[in-house]
């Protein structure tokens, strides 16, 4: 105990005391040993071997969880420490409740072998089989490598805590052997990399209190499953709420950026927003708000960042978050500021095209309630991509400022009228014109492509009557197997 | 009476006058560049026309402009507020000229008072109590030494156009009077284009006590009391009050009574302010007069209920003044603070962006306390780099100087603001000082109290436990709400929480039993046994906490942090956690991290245009070696190394304009 402490970390049980409500924790299976006889192993067993299983409430609400026990035999993975984690993973599918993994462990037990490794293949299934169906979240508290990556890999969040976990495949030692790159444990797997660059991570803590406070905040806003609903709470916020300092948010000048996330605050209850991949792909925002006590999945792209341009990586991040919110029922509101896709060689040689094609797949096949606004820019493709009417949007708003359009005025003008190319005056006329006709939402909203221009100040409120009368959408699939999302 | 004005200005005092004019029934124009399109002076304008492009001596500043819009909407008289063109005699007279009343002074008034040494021969002439010195030119340090030996040291070396501090030198000796006299005269000649300089004896901590005057065209001028201004940064006023602390009613009937002697003299015919330098055993010398409105005319106006911009007009406008000297009657204190767009923290650097948060108190009267916000910004709006950064003159009136500096503590506590950074921790740290609030002041107030500049303190005792007593009844709302969440498991056992909450103020702790709650209001156990109530009607999302702590009256700004809120109140913030005796045990566990070091690096602190690099790679600077310098807002800011180090590169060029943080060089 004292050496996880002077690691800076907690303890199994400690972190299962913060994360859920006192005095509420069940435990499963204290008494179960390993059984494996080989290099000595049947003269060191430890009750409960490795990992700590039960279930308690947080809030109230039950989850399932496990926590990983460093201080016993490093918490690695053995046949029955699976055995404990596959039991929770089955009950909590029966009870469509959602399960956290709490990650601290050194990997499969060498000791063991395929034994250990069979035990990871009962886990990865069952992470595969409640992927849907409940949501499944995973904390690395710790070290985190080898096997034990792929079952947080599957589930629908990970968070890691800054400078005491790590996650990789191979470790710096293998590294070393194969490639002989020097790296060490923070740079191949450190939360810095993994929430900043890999993207596998979907957020960093502190440390451990931090952490799994923040989890508790985070299942406040999850539904237990794929069919109850987001959760509700009474809001102390007023759903009228007008915010007169909107209609200035947006700069004169089109090529002045703003923060977008100002917008969100201002929306959403009690400026409670809780950011997702916030250090990855920063030109797209998203987490989770709510709108009169609900629960909703907030995607917005940031003009602060790239200009709030989609790019591949932004594509895959926006495609993901709204995919977990459709999976479970959470309505997706979705702010639009957007000049398009980002040209160049890297992007194309990095698969934008199928990148891209995620985004417009995951907002193409959402059923959840969808309410767009845009703010500014909704240019070419990326128009469409943006939860637009076309897609699926059920009820899209456009401010004043709104600018829809297949590309900006100054490009569209060289394109129409490239006889004029010299002639500096004609091209002012042109561009003029141009921005008359197509730089405003009017266009868009005479085909009934936008439900109606809204004033900014206005955005909260009729955001929360566009999803209050969305509450009951149902939308029919017709019958497949499953989908073929562009991985 | 007039029935259209235009007022030559922007921001507040355009706002305020504006107001007044309408209270009036007299029709208002407001001029704008292409910066202050959507200012509120604008909007609150009858009308409003564009007068150029933003920098100010393009728009403001240009006669001509102002006069075609005068002509072009038919205004009668042009109010010029402060700054800009209120105090250039060409402005009166380029008006007069087209026909349009100037509601100030008469030109040969501005002119009169506008040279330092003029001006002092004018207040000498009527008598007016000037500091000893030599008001003719100096023609050579030999002569510059025998004056001050007249004098008697120390003695004052200024420069006779200067102002704000420029070409100004403090002599103590023979020797350093030649040398002041030199410097002086070359860095007035470079500043001003006029090396006339000349020498006055120096006062030893002196305070800076104003007489505001009015005169109309009738040859009437009585004064209105006196303000102290004693409470400057590098010779910017921070803090103002009417009356001043150190004057006693013999003093101030003298300083009043030449002050009208000199305004009589140079025939002055508007609102006026005659500054006065003043010695502790308040002996008074004449400093200058402004031929204008002032920032601070507020106290004066909430001291004497004299609206002066209304005065101003209707004497403009040929009315003789509706007071005598007997009606002017002083009744309780006023104190105004000036909240401006600059970090305290990082040497008054000037911040500039979008007001995302502007709540200001609630304006009005109460139990005999009156609040008065003058502002010309709403949130949303912009503080652009191209004018003056302040962002309102917060003014609060009690009967007693006492409960106007705690009405004002408490309205700093309650003004809101976020996107940029401000001063109101300074000025409420100000607020809370000890001898700020036993009156005790001189213009080296802040120099002395606060050598090493300002930074944000840590709360202690009572503040503290204020603190942590608003965290805890937030966090408990919070709690309570959380147990209402949909979804939970049908059972007998409700979940509970513990009633034990331990506050985590910064280093400080507090342990408090929640010990039930009626109609809002939450009774709380300390670990002494103290009892102590909250009651509050903030929600979650608002950024100002009020309500009462043991029944009296509290604000606090709140802003939500990771498990947590950032609190700040009285001059102190602080980051605070509620948490379980359980969830405290743990927390107490968790390794305390350093930030991340930004130390190897220089950071541009403001957008601005690099004007000058010091170093070059590989050199080795001392602690407190300029390294270099940034222009903002016309404002040149010298970033100097904070610590020994080595140059590693340099990253930014000379005229390369920068957006904040950037990173200007880096060390080894």
């Amino acid at each position: 105990m004292k050496a996880q402490h002077a690691r800076g970390k907690l303890t199994a049980r400690e972190r299962i005391d913060l994360l859920l409500d006192e005095g509420s924790f069940e435990e499963f299976d204290m008494f179960v040993e390993h059984r494996s006889t080989d290099f000595g192993m049947e003269k060191q067993k430890i009750p409960g071997d490795g990992v700590v299983t039960g279930w308690g409430t947080i809030n109230g609400r039950k989850v399932f969880l496990f926590s990983k026990d460093f201080t016993v035999f490093g918490g690695s993975l053995s046949e029955t420490h699976a055995a404990k984690i596959v039991k929770i993973q089955d009950m909590a599918v029966k009870m469509r409740c959602p399960i956290i993994g709490l990650f601290d462990a050194g990997g499969a037990r060498i000791q063991e072998g395929v034994a250990a490794l069979g035990g990871y293949g009962e886990v990865f299934k069952r992470n595969v089989v409640a992927s849907g169906v409940i949501p499944q979240i995973s904390v690395i508290m710790g070290p985190c490598a080898g096997g034990d990556v792929y079952s947080p890999a599957m589930t629908d969040f990970i968070f890691m805590v800054r400078d005491t976990s790590y996650m990789f495949v191979t470790g710096p030692e293998v590294v070393k052997t194969v490639t002989n790159e020097t790296v060490t444990s923070e740079e191949l797997g450190g939360a810095k990399v993994h929430t900043s660059r890999s993207s596998v991570a979907d957020g960093a803590f502190d440390n451990d209190v931090e952490a799994l406070l923040q989890i508790r905040r985070l299942m406040d806003f999850l539904p237990a499953n794929n069919t109850e609903g987001a959760p509700h709470w009474p809001s102390l916020d007023e759903p009228d709420r007008v915010e007169t300092s909107l209609d200035t948010l947006v700069p004169d000048n089109p090529n002045v950026p703003y923060d977008i996330k100002e917008l969100i605050l201002k929306v959403v209850d009690e400026r409670d927003f809780f950011e997702v991949q916030q250090a990855f792909a920063g030109n797209i925002v998203v987490g989770f708000g709510r709108i009169e006590g609900r629960t909703v999945g907030i995607v917005a792209n940031q003009p602060m960042v790239l200009a709030g341009v989609l790019d591949s990586d932004a594509s895959r991040k926006a495609a993901r978050f709204v995919r977990f919110c459709d999976a479970f029922e959470i309505p997706i509101v979705t702010f639009v500021d957007v000049p398009g896709f980002l040209p160049g060689t890297a992007q194309e040689y990095g698969g934008l095209i199928k990148h891209g094609a995620k985004l417009l797949y995951a907002y193409s096949e959402a059923t959840v309630p969808l309410v767009t606004v845009i703010t500014r820019k909704a240019f070419g493709g990326a128009y469409d991509v943006m939860a637009s009417k076309h897609v699926g949007g059920d009820v899209n708003y456009a401010w004043p400022t709104a600018q829809i359009a297949v590309m900006g005025a100054k490009g569209a003008v060289e394109i129409i009228f490239r006889q004029d190319a010299g002639d500096a005056d004609a091209i002012a006329v042109h561009t003029k014109g141009y921005e008359e006709r197509f730089m405003s939402p009017f266009v868009a909203a005479e085909r009934g492509y936008i439900d109606e221009v809204i004033k900014p100040h206005s955005t909260r409120r009729r955001v929360g009557r566009a999803l209050a009368m969305l509450a009951s959408k149902r939308a029919e699939t017709p019958w497949r197997k499953h989908d073929n999302i562009p991985l | 009476m007039f029935s259209k004005i235009l007022i030559a200005n922007r921001g507040e005092i355009a706002c305020r006058i504006i107001k007044t004019a309408r209270r009036m029934g007299i029709k208002t124009v407001a001029v704008y560049s292409d910066a202050d399109r959507d200012a509120l002076h604008v909007a609150m304008a009858d009308e409003a026309v564009a007068i150029g492009p933003a920098p100010a001596a393009e728009s403001y500043l240009v006669i001509d402009k102002i006069i075609a819009a005068c002509k072009e909407t038919g205004a009668e008289a042009v109010h010029p507020g402060y700054g800009f063109l209120s105090e250039r005699a060409a402005f009166p007279e380029a008006l007069a000229a087209a026909g349009i009343v100037f509601i100030g002074p008469n030109p040969a008034a501005i002119a009169a008072m506008g040279d330092k040494i003029e001006s002092k021969k004018a207040a000498a002439a009527a008598n007016v109590s000037t500091v000893p010195g030599y008001l003719g030119v100096i023609e050579s340090p030999e002569h510059a030494v025998a004056i001050a030996g007249e004098i008697g040291f120390p003695v004052m070396i200024k420069a006779s156009a200067g102002g704000g501090g420029k070409g100004m030198r403090i002599a103590y000796s023979a020797d350093e009077v030649a040398e002041g006299f030199a410097r002086a005269k070359s860095e007035a000649a470079s500043s001003f284009g006029d090396d006339r300089v000349f020498v006055e004896k120096f006062i030893t901590d002196p305070r800076h006590v104003e007489i505001q005057v009015l005169g109309d065209k009738h040859g009437h001028v009585i004064y209105l009391g006196e303000r102290e201004c004693s409470i400057q940064r590098r010779n910017q006023k921070v803090l103002e009050e009417a009356p001043s602390p150190l004057l006693d009613e013999e003093t101030r009937r003298a300083m009043g009574e030449q002050a009208v002697a000199l305004a009589k003299a140079v025939g002055y015919d508007s609102a006026g302010t005659v500054e006065f330098v003043a010695g502790q055993d308040r002996s008074f010398y004449f400093l200058e007069m402004n031929t204008r409105l002032q920032v601070e005319h507020p106290v004066t106006e909430l001291v004497t209920g004299v609206d002066l911009v209304e005065e101003m007009i209707r004497v403009a406008a040929g009315e003789p003044l509706r007071l005598a000297q007997k009606d002017v009657k002083l009744d309780g204190w006023a104190v105004e603070s000036r909240i401006y767009a600059e970090d305290p923290t990082r040497s008054f650097l000037p911040s500039t962006g979008r007001l995302v948060t502007y709540r200001p108190p609630a304006e009005g009267v109460s139990d005999g306390v009156t609040l008065r916000n003058d502002t010309g910004v709403y949130e949303g709006g912009e503080i652009s780099i191209y004018y003056d950064p302040m962002i309102a003159k917060l003014v609060t009136h009690a009967p007693t100087r006492a409960a106007a500096i705690e009405a004002q503590a408490t309205g700093l506590d309650a003004f809101a603001i976020e996107g940029i950074r401000h001063n109101i921790p300074f000025l409420s740290a100000l607020m809370h000082h000890p001898r700020w609030r036993e009156g005790q002041l001189s213009t080296g107030f802040i120099a002395e109290e606060f050598p090493d500049g300002f930074a944000n303190a840590a709360p202690t005792g009572e503040t503290a436990l204020r603190i942590a007593v608003v965290a805890t009844a937030i966090d408990h709302l919070l709690n309570t709400r959380k147990r209402r969440i949909s979804g939970q498991m049908p059972t007998a056992r409700p979940v509970t929480f513990s009633r034990q909450r331990i506050a985590r103020v910064g280093e400080e702790r507090f342990v408090l039993m929640v010990d039930g709650e009626a109609d809002g209001t939450l009774a709380l156990v300390a670990e002494d046994g103290r009892r102590i109530t909250a009651a509050s009607r903030w929600r979650p999302g608002e950024p100002v906490w009020h309500g009462a702590i043991d029944g009296v009256s509290v604000a606090m700004q709140v802003i939500a942090i990771a498990n947590g809120v950032r609190l700040s109140h009285a001059g102190a913030i602080a980051d605070v956690r509620v948490e379980t005796p359980r969830e405290a045990e743990l927390a107490a566990l968790m390794p305390v991290k350093e930030l991340a070091d930004s130390g190897k690096q220089l950071l541009c602190p403001m957008p601005g245009l690099v004007k000058l690099i010091a170093v070059t790679a590989g050199q080795e600077v001392r602690a407190g070696e300029t390294l270099a310098i940034v222009e903002a807002m016309k404002m040149e800011n010298v970033l100097k190394a904070d610590r020994d180090g080595t140059v590693a590169q340099v990253l930014a060029k000379e005229g390369q304009s920068l957006a904040v943080d950037a990173v200007i060089l880096e060390f080894a």
